[in-house]
């Protein structure tokens, strides 16, 4: 290959591609297949030590996780040698691809593995098959029904976040002094970690006795300032929580749409006499539309996984009036150890956001398109 | 508007004047209402480490003016003045928090955008087919990962790293942080080789360098804009992640929210130390914000514009 110039290398891929010797490509497989066969040794012998047919083996399942590294680097190289100049493209998307698939993909399909069993991790008695019973118990836990239902509002919320996100882009976009500095201070919440929010708001300016929220609520009228005691009051508490944290998200993005516009359309608008409500609805609101739509279902994929704030808070309360999924799945996990349920109400979550996903792309595609 | 015409010129620029003026009055009211809102629960967290007790449950709020600021709340930290060179227990647990708080969010930071930057050149460059995954559908799969809610994996994720004896390692949270922040690397970094033109690729070649030689000394370093976008993106939302820390740590391994969210529960009368806690756990954060606030919004608003 080094005789060759790159860039007829790169015009010429099948030249390129008979030039590799064939001792060279049949090195590079037998580079693969020798690391294949060291994974799946190391692999063979652990499941069966573990499962004592034999004696010898490791004593954690760590070496397994070196051989996939070790089988991941011989693959790149086996690539190289194999595929010449095609084998150094790929292996810039390699090692990405083999990270990914070894957390997602493999953990995920062993999550569908452990929620079909009967695990509970405080029980004496380990793992056993119970099949689809998990997802019939799913079915009758009203509290699991009642988190979904929560994230219904939750999602709902979304759109109130955008409204205030647009207003607060509409006025960073104006004409005001000081922009960079609002811009900033505005920006600030969303650096915050939610577990720090959940404290810094929740526990002590939301707090009934001291906090300064409860004293203004006190002093506005409202005798008893419980943010966390009624069922839908504790839902917007939680939700106003996370609304500050998220809202700067949705505003930089629509800021950046608004300062992206062409300034001609609204001049246009203004020469033919539209005021500035009328122009917001007639020409900024459908420019917008698209930049909306993504920054609202990227919000919604971040609002599906709500939690830290509700653990942290509430921890679901009052009577579960709070909790979202994820909240709820933690606390079967942290207080029931209950590893195989848990998942089962995990994927099935994941299988309702699939589902829900695909419709609402789906939707709001057509929609784009039959708007503009 | 009808009679605007019909006005003398002098008096309707008056009017409408007075109704720029208003207008002026009313959008500096609402950024200064906003300006309140984001800044107080701010500004009452870092005063109530300072206060006494008296001082939180009489709701005082100005330093010096209504309560004398005391170092009450740092004290218990070990991180006030005066116990700042003496040992202190509370303080050695905070910085091996902190140790691993900038170790976990660091490293992962670091992994994420070689892994990323690198599979988003080739997915901006060449053309892949693999089974029958083209570019497209490759890219949709790293971003897919962003839907995956953490509850899906943490559980499968506590059961392999048990037997993988990566549990309550600084090592195992990398590489879970990583894949949780790799789809934004990759879409990040794919928009910014996208808009350095091919042309200087293939410049690259015919002066006789690789693929890799071209990428990594002349494509690379004009992509360092996006790269310190995505890589302090990736920062704030690796240092602020609680869930998996939560269940994947217990006592070597902890990171700061994990610290923060288990002091949370006494309530009211230790104020001080909470916000003491929570003050120098958001402080790296704030700092961030302030004074790389343009690269935050470079890598939140990649794509928004299409």
């Amino acid at each position: 290959m080094q005789d060759t110039s790159p860039a007829a290398a790169v015009r010429h891929d099948k030249v390129a591609w008979q030039r590799i010797a064939a001792t060279r490509k049949a090195l590079g497989r037998g580079f693969v297949v020798l690391a294949s066969l060291v994974l799946v040794t190391v692999l063979v012998v652990q499941i069966l030590h573990v499962s004592g047919t034999i004696t010898p083996g490791f004593s954690d399942w760590r070496p397994v996780l070196y051989g996939y590294v070790l089988w991941s680097v011989a693959l790149g190289v086996g690539q190289v040698m194999a595929r010449g100049e095609r084998g150094l493209r790929a292996l810039f998307l390699l090692p990405a691809v083999l990270f990914t698939v070894a957390v997602v993909i493999f953990p995920s399909l062993f999550g569908f593995y452990i929620a079909t069993l009967d695990w509970n991790l405080s029980s004496l008695e380990g793992p056993h098959f119970n099949g689809l019973s998990n997802l019939y118990a799913l079915f009758h836990d009203d509290y699991y029904w009642n988190a979904l239902g929560n994230m219904i509002f939750y999602t709902l919320s979304v759109l109130g976040e955008y409204a205030i996100a647009f207003g607060l882009a509409l006025l960073l976009n104006a004409e005001i002094r000081g922009r960079k500095f609002f811009r900033v201070v505005f920006l600030l919440p969303m650096m915050l970690s939610p577990v720090a929010v959940s404290w810094m708001i929740g526990k002590s300016l939301m707090e009934y006795r001291f906090g300064p929220a409860a004293t203004l609520a006190r002093d506005l009228g409202w005798d008893n300032p419980a943010f966390f005691a009624a069922p839908w009051i504790a839902r917007f508490s939680i939700q106003a929580m996370d609304a500050w944290v998220s809202i700067p998200f949705i505003m930089i993005i629509l800021l950046a749409g608004l300062q992206a516009m062409p300034k001609e359309v609204l001049e246009a608008a203004k020469v033919d006499g539209a005021n500035g409500w009328q122009s917001f609805w007639h020409v900024t609101f459908p420019i917008m539309l698209p930049v909306s739509i993504t920054v609202l279902i990227i919000r919604i994929i971040f609002k599906l996984k709500l939690a830290d704030i509700v653990i942290n808070v509430t921890a679901g309360g009052p009577g579960g009036a709070t909790d979202t999924v994820s909240s709820f799945i933690y606390r079967v996990y942290r207080d029931r150890s209950n590893v195989g349920y848990g998942t089962g109400l995990a994927i099935f979550y994941l299988l309702l956001i699939i589902v829900f996903l695909t419709v609402l792309l789906r939707l709001s595609h057509r929609w784009t398109q039959r708007v503009s | 508007m009808t009679t605007v015409a019909s006005v003398p010129v002098r008096k309707r620029r008056g009017a409408l004047g007075a109704r720029r003026f208003a207008s002026r009055v009313l959008i500096y009211a609402a950024l200064i209402f906003w300006t309140f809102i984001c800044l107080f629960p701010i500004y009452w967290t870092v005063t109530t480490s300072f206060k006494s007790a008296v001082d939180v449950t009489q709701g005082h709020l100005i330093p010096w003016l209504d309560f004398l600021p005391d170092w009450k709340g740092w004290r218990s930290l070990g991180l006030s003045p005066d116990t700042i060179l003496k040992t202190s227990t509370a303080r050695t647990e905070f910085m091996s928090r902190f140790v691993n708080s900038i170790l976990t969010s660091v490293g992962a930071s670091l992994l994420a955008l070689v892994l990323g930057s690198l599979a988003a050149y080739g997915l901006s460059r060449f053309r892949y087919k693999f089974a029958w995954m083209r570019n497209d559908d490759i890219l949709f799969f790293f971003m897919s990962q962003l839907i995956l809610p953490p509850v899906v994996l943490a559980l499968p994720f506590l059961v392999l790293y048990k037997a993988l004896v990566l549990l309550d390692t600084t090592l195992g949270l990398i590489l879970l942080y990583t894949l949780t922040v790799l789809p934004i690397v990759i879409w990040i970094m794919r928009d910014q080789f996208n808009s350095i033109p091919i042309e200087l690729d293939e410049a690259a070649f015919v002066d006789g360098l690789s693929v890799w030689g071209a990428f990594i000394r002349i494509i690379l370093p004009l992509a360092i804009p996006g790269m310190a976008a995505a890589f302090i993106l990736s920062l704030v939302l690796c240092w602020n992640e609680y869930f998996f820390a939560a269940l994947l740590t217990s006592t070597d391994a902890k990171t700061l929210p994990v610290m923060v969210a288990s002091q949370t529960g006494s309530q009211g009368i230790n104020w001080w130390s909470m916000a003491a806690l929570s003050t120098a756990a958001i402080a790296p954060l704030v700092l961030i914000g302030i004074f790389l606030e343009r690269y935050i919004v470079s890598g939140l608003t990649t794509g928004a514009g299409k």
